[in-house]
C-alpha cells in the first residue's frame, strides 16, 4: 500500500516526518539526502524515532540511545535487539510517498500487549 | 595482541567486546564476570523489572545470533592483576593472562552501615537484588526508601505502581541536588508528593530497629530477625516492612591494590580510559575518565557512558595507545519514574543559571536549559523526548 507522508520541500534534511497510522511509520531526511521510511516505535520501548537523533544513516532512539541503521533497520546498539521495519521511499511529484511493508512489525513489548489487549 | 581478557561483564564489559571484534581484533578473548549471569540491562530492575511487566529474557543484553567468539568465565570474581605476569588472578584459583586487559568491574551498591544480617533490607544494583526485592514488594507492606537518589526515586515510583504504602527519606535538603541542581531536584522530586509517597528531607538515619535480637548486635549466625522501623536523628521512627538502602555506589576496584594501577576515585584514566599501565585499559563504572571539557577527572556511572567509551578505549588498546582521542559527548541519563520521562544531559555543577524553555513546572512537562556565562552547559527533560534530544544534540555541537 502506497502512502503520501509529505511534500518532499516540507522535510528539510536532517528531519523526520512522522505518519500518524497504526503502528505509525516515519520518514528521515538525511543530512545527504536520502531518505528513508522505518516504523517510528523503537522495538526497545515506546518511544518516538523520528523524535531521535539522526546522524548520517542512523537513529539513535530519543529514550534510551538504541542505533538503528535506517537503510536496514538493524539495530547498531543496545539495548534494542531487533530491526525496526523497513519500508520503501516512493517521490512522485514533489510528495514523498511510503510504499508499506507487508513484513509483521517488531514493537515493543509494552505496545505489543496494549495492540493484543486492544484486539481482544 | 593474542589474548585479551575483559574483566567485567555487564554493559561496559559486553561493549568492550563488542569493539574488540568490531575493529578486527580477532585473537583470544576472555570474558571474566563475578556474577554468574550472561550480560543483563540494569535501567530496568528499579522499573520494569521490579513491576514485573518485564521478565529475565528482555533484560539480556545479548542478541539470539551474536557470536564474539569468547570464552566466559562467569561467576568467578577477579582478585588481583599482576603487572609482571601480565596476568588476571580468579578468585576459584585460576589465572588467565593476557597481553591486553579491560577494567570494567563496575560499581557495587554502598550500605547501610549496622543493617547487615537484618531481614527486609535491601539494595538494588544487580539481577539477583531485584529478584529479591520484587518478591517483597509483591507481597505489599510498608516501604521505606533510604535516599532520593534515581535509583531510590525509582524503587519508590514502582512500589507505588504495585500500591505500596511509600516513604522516602533524604539526608540532604534537596534530592538529586547533586546531579540537577537544587531548583531542578526540587521540581523532579515532587513527583513522590503528587502521588502520595511520603518525602522527608533534610534528615538522616540514626540506625534500623528489627527485632530484639537486633537490638544486641548480629549473633553467631549472623540473621537478626526483620526490620520494623527506620530511626531518624530528629528522633522519628518510620515504620518500615522493606527497606531498601539507594544511597549510592562506589567503585570496585581493590583487587587492584598493589597492581600498579593508579587508582584514585576508581581507576584513573586519561581522556580515552588509558591506566597508568600500558595494555591495561578501563571503562564504565569503575573508571574515572579524564573530561577535557571540564578539565577534570570525572567518574561517570551513566548507561551511555558504559555503552559508549569502551569503544575509545578499545581503540587505544590496539593501536598501543597512539591514536588521538574524540572529545566525548556531554554525558547522558535518564530516569522514569511515575510514568514521567526524565532526561538529563551535561553538567549541571557547571551552571550558574538554569531557565525553563518549555513546559511547566506545575505540569512536570519541562524543558530546561542550564547555562554558564550564557552558553548551554546541560538540559533537562520531562516528558519532553522531541525538544529534550534538540538540545542535546545543540549541547555535543557546541562542545566538539
Amino acid at each position: 500500500m502506497m502512502i503520501p507522508a509529505c511534500r518532499l520541500v516540507d522535510l528539510p534534511r536532517g528531519e523526520a516526518h512522522r505518519l500518524d497510522i497504526d503502528p505509525p511509520v516515519s520518514v528521515f531526511h538525511t543530512e545527504d539526502g536520502e531518505l528513508f521510511a522505518i516504523d517510528d516505535t523503537c522495538t526497545h520501548q515506546d518511544a518516538s524515532l523520528a523524535d531521535g537523533w539522526l546522524e548520517g544513516c542512523e537513529v539513535e532512539c530519543p529514550l534510551h540511545a538504541s542505533k538503528f541503521d535506517l537503510r536496514t533497520g538493524a539495530v547498531d546498539s543496545p539495548p534494542a535487539k531487533l530491526p525496526v521495519r523497513t519500508h520503501e521511499v516512493v517521490v512522485e511529484d514533489g510528495v514523498i510517498h511510503v510504499r508499506l511493508s507487508a513484513a509483521a512489525p517488531n514493537l515493543p513489548p509494552c505496545v505489543a500487549a496494549r495492540l493484543a489487549g486492544g484486539s481482544a | 595482541m593474542r589474548t585479551v581478557a575483559v574483566v567485567g561483564a555487564s554493559l561496559a564489559g559486553l561493549s568492550a567486546a563488542r569493539s574488540l571484534r568490531k575493529q578486527g581484533y580477532d585473537g583470544r578473548l576472555v570474558v571474566i564476570g563475578d556474577e554468574l549471569h550472561r550480560p543483563y540491562d540494569r535501567p530496568p530492575l528499579s522499573k520494569e523489572f521490579l513491576a514485573g511487566t518485564l521478565g529475565e529474557a528482555d533484560l539480556s543484553l545479548e542478541t539470539d545470533d551474536e557470536d564474539l567468539r569468547a570464552e566466559w568465565l562467569l561467576g568467578t570474581r577477579a582478585t588481583g592483576l599482576d603487572r609482571t605476569e601480565r596476568a588476571v588472578r580468579l578468585a576459584d584459583g585460576r589465572e588467565v593472562r593476557a597481553d591486553g586487559i579491560v577494567i570494567a568491574t563496575g560499581a557495587a551498591a554502598r550500605t547501610l552501615p549496622g543493617s547487615e544480617g537484618l531481614a527486609g533490607v535491601h539494595t538494588l544494583r544487580t539481577l539477583d537484588d531485584a529478584r529479591a526485592l520484587r518478591d517483597e514488594l509483591a507481597r505489599g507492606g510498608r516501604l521505606v526508601v533510604i535516599g532520593g537518589g534515581f535509583i531510590g526515586a525509582e524503587v519508590a515510583s514502582t512500589a507505588y505502581t504495585l500500591g505500596l504504602d511509600a516513604t522516602v527519606v533524604e539526608a540532604a535538603p534537596t534530592p538529586l541536588a547533586g546531579p540537577l541542581g537544587a531548583r531542578m531536584g526540587g521540581i523532579v522530586s515532587a513527583l513522590h508528593v503528587d502521588h502520595g509517597v511520603r518525602l522527608l528531607c533534610g534528615v538522616e538515619v540514626k540506625r534500623l530497629s528489627g527485632d530484639e535480637r537486633s537490638e544486641m548486635g548480629v549473633p553467631p549466625d549472623g540473621v537478626r530477625g526483620r526490620v520494623d522501623a527506620v530511626l531518624l536523628e530528629d528522633g522519628r521512627s518510620i515504620p518500615a516492612d522493606i527497606v531498601v538502602v539507594g544511597v549510592g555506589a562506589r567503585p570496585c576496584v581493590e583487587w587492584l591494590d598493589g597492581s600498579g594501577v593508579d587508582l584514585d576515585n576508581g581507576v584513573k584514566c586519561g581522556p580515552d580510559g588509558r591506566t597508568s599501565l600500558a595494555g591495561v585499559v578501563a571503562v564504565g563504572d569503575c573508571a574515572n575518565w579524564y573530561d577535557p571539557r571540564a578539565g577534570a577527572h570525572r567518574r561517570v556511572e551513566h548507561w551511555t557512558g558504559a555503552r559508549e567509551r569502551p569503544d575509545a578505549a578499545i581503540a587505544t588498546l590496539l593501536a598501543g595507545g597512539a591514536v588521538e582521542p574524540g572529545v566525548p559527548r556531554p554525558p547522558y541519563f535518564w530516569s522514569d519514574q511515575y510514568g514521567v520521562k526524565i532526561q538529563f544531559a551535561g553538567h549541571a555543577a557547571a551552571a550558574d543559571s538554569v531557565t525553563i524553555e518549555a513546559g511547566a513546572a506545575d505540569d512536570r512537562d519541562v524543558l530546561a536549559v542550564y547555562r554558564r556565562a550564557g552558553v548551554p552547559v546541560a538540559v533537562l527533560g520531562m516528558n519532553q523526548p522531541r525538544l529534550f534530544t534538540r538540545w542535546r544534540k545543540q549541547l555535543a555541537a557546541a562542545s566538539s
